[in-house]
């Protein structure tokens, strides 16, 4: 599949943006009001404008970005209509918490609730994303139930380097959070190898005689494909530049993670690490992102001449 | 809407005759040609007349080898691929605006031009490559059925069928109701043991593909081989005429032979 670069933007920004939102929320049902004005401010800026610019940036590949608004319109059938309307709607709670949290706003009795609600929904939000790329059955890399948990691994991950970064910026740095944040990243390697053991074993079963449905004749191979230049269907799904780097990213992806981690272990030391560590984390994830693009192999790819897919 | 409709009773579709199809472009041409300027009007070409064109197009021709068991030579099947009209229409149920529906008179599979968002996501849930997307245009194309042909009563009733289905020389192409059992393209299906593409992905295709035929033609043989000698005095006379021709060329109009055969090459 052709990795759309506002896409990756869009899944690697607002990921970590939800996965920051939902622990701001569950940090608000248990500490309390944020530390300190500028600490609250920081932390809900920087988590509704990794969203936003994500939101933002994933109607740049639209080719009529002025239309988004009616995507809005179809989640009773549509994953991508239900994500537009659950990202819209975690605004409410999340803005309102981020109100009283930070303490603009002076109302301590609702900071539980609306952290609970604000966590839910960023993590409902990724769940819809995640379940865009699941349920489509003409990806096997993609439709399968590790896809979800991949989605909000790294959501959580990347949110928890996020939060560390901010408390270390802060002044406020609980070894709490390093351990939580480790355990994070732990927990990605081990759901993004899953993910990569259970695609390279999964039977390529479907062959371009069931395709073609020649194969009672015999064996099939394309004699003569039907233009003389690209089309759209094989640019769009016969990307296959980053899947001939495939071993390379991966290995690239997990060594990110494990320098990420390390660095996170190190801010206990030297709590600005962690920064350093968000920044990695970033970058990992954003290189996975492209990689489960170009790693997806599309069903169509059989009659344009794969043996299996 | 993009939730289906319930079930059909009508099912309008195609069925196409993979024994009779030579391949000739012909359905893709007039395609091209009525689409152009009829629903979701135009399908945009981009750098048509350059070295790297590309364009919209609601109907692709493929060439398939087919190695039989048993047979020397392999065999060409020409393959015309377009939107199925699936009654289990993935593109529609993941369409986020509503753009992409299926009716619910006719099972026909459509896209409103004018509030297609172009996200892209239909092209990627269809297994089939029905739909491409219209650079120019910034939303997704694909077959209409002629929905602009078949209702069509500014037309005789003989040209109320699909662009393709009319132009075709092979009569290869068939549009009817295969919701009807009754119907032409039904028992056709029927009688010559018509087939969904990739069934077991469940998107339940109208569309039906006619098998080809068993081989009836000769070509069973090792190509180039000669007609045993029955000893008559002709047969002595070519074998004699096959021995003069076939002697040794001198080398100097070896040499000239092989040069001509360079340039050639």
């Amino acid at each position: 599949m052709h990795p759309a670069y506002s896409v990756i933007l869009f899944t690697t920004a607002s990921g970590a943006g939800y996965g920051l939102l939902a622990l701001l929320g569950l940090v608000g049902i248990s500490h309390g009001q944020a530390s300190s004005l500028g600490f609250g401010l920081t932390c809900m800026v920087i988590a509704l404008g990794l969203i936003t610019v994500g939101l933002l940036s994933s109607t740049f590949h639209l080719g009529h970005p002025e239309r988004a608004w009616r995507a809005l319109s179809q989640w009773r059938s549509s994953w991508l209509s239900r994500e537009g309307v659950a990202a819209v709607l975690t605004y409410i709670p999340a803005v309102l918490f981020g109100l009283i949290w930070s303490g603009l706003v002076e109302a301590p009795q609702f900071i539980t609730p609306l952290g609970a609600i604000t966590a839910v929904m960023a993590l409902v939000t990724v769940v819809c994303t995640a379940k865009i790329y699941s349920t489509l059955a003409t990806i096997r890399a993609w439709h399968n139930g590790l896809t979800v948990p991949v989605y909000l691994a790294f959501a959580l991950a990347t949110g928890a380097c996020l939060l560390a970064t901010l408390t270390a910026v802060f002044g406020n740095f609980p070894a709490f959070l390093v351990y939580f944040a480790c355990a994070c990243l732990v927990a990605v390697i081990a759901v993004k190898l899953a993910y990569w053991h259970a695609i390279d074993t999964a039977p390529r079963d479907r062959t371009i005689e069931q395709a073609t449905g020649l194969g009672s004749l015999g064996r099939v191979s394309q004699w003569e494909v039907p233009h003389t230049s690209e089309n759209y269907v094989q640019k769009e799904m016969g990307y296959a530049v980053a899947r001939k780097h495939a071993a390379k990213l991966r290995r690239l992806v997990i060594l990110l993670l494990a320098v990420a981690l390390l660095l996170m272990v190190s801010a206990l030391l030297l709590p600005y690490a962690a920064l350093l560590s968000a920044a990695v984390a970033l970058f990992a994830a954003a290189v996975e992102r492209w990689l489960f693009f170009a790693e997806a192999q599309h069903v169509v790819t059989l009659f344009y001449g794969a043996k299996a897919a | 809407m993009t939730s289906l409709p319930p079930p059909s009773a009508k099912k309008l579709g195609l069925v196409i005759d993979l024994d009779t199809c030579v391949g000739c472009q012909a359905c893709a041409t007039s395609c091209k040609e009525w689409n152009t300027q009829g629903y979701s009007a135009p399908l945009n070409d981009v750098n048509a007349y350059g070295s790297d064109p590309s364009g919209t197009w609601l109907n692709r021709i493929h060439g398939y080898e087919v190695k039989e068991e048993g047979q020397a030579q392999s065999r060409i099947v020409n393959f015309p691929r377009s939107c199925l009209h699936c009654e289990e229409p993935a593109c529609v149920t993941v369409c986020p605006t509503g753009a992409s529906y299926k009716r619910a008179e006719d099972g026909i599979v459509l896209v409103n031009p004018e509030t297609c968002i172009g996200c892209k996501l239909c092209s990627w849930a269809c297994p089939y490559g029905a739909r491409e997307y219209d650079q120019a245009d910034g939303v997704m194309k694909k077959c209409t059925l002629c929905v602009d042909r078949i209702y069509n009563e500014n037309f005789e009733p003989e040209d109320r069928q699909p662009a393709c289905v009319k132009a075709c020389p092979t009569g290869a192409r068939h549009f009817g109701d295969l919701g009807d059992a009754t119907s032409k393209v039904s028992q056709l299906v029927a009688e010559r043991g018509g087939y969904d593409l990739l069934p077991q992905m469940g998107y339940k295709p109208v569309n039906k593909y006619l098998p080809p035929r068993a081989r009836r033609d000769a070509t069973n043989t090792a190509p180039e081989s000669l007609p045993k000698p029955d000893g008559s005095a002709f047969d002595r006379l070519f074998q004699w005429a096959d021995k003069v021709l076939s002697a040794k060329k001198s080398p100097a109009r070896a040499a000239e032979i092989d040069h001509s055969g360079k340039l050639e090459g």
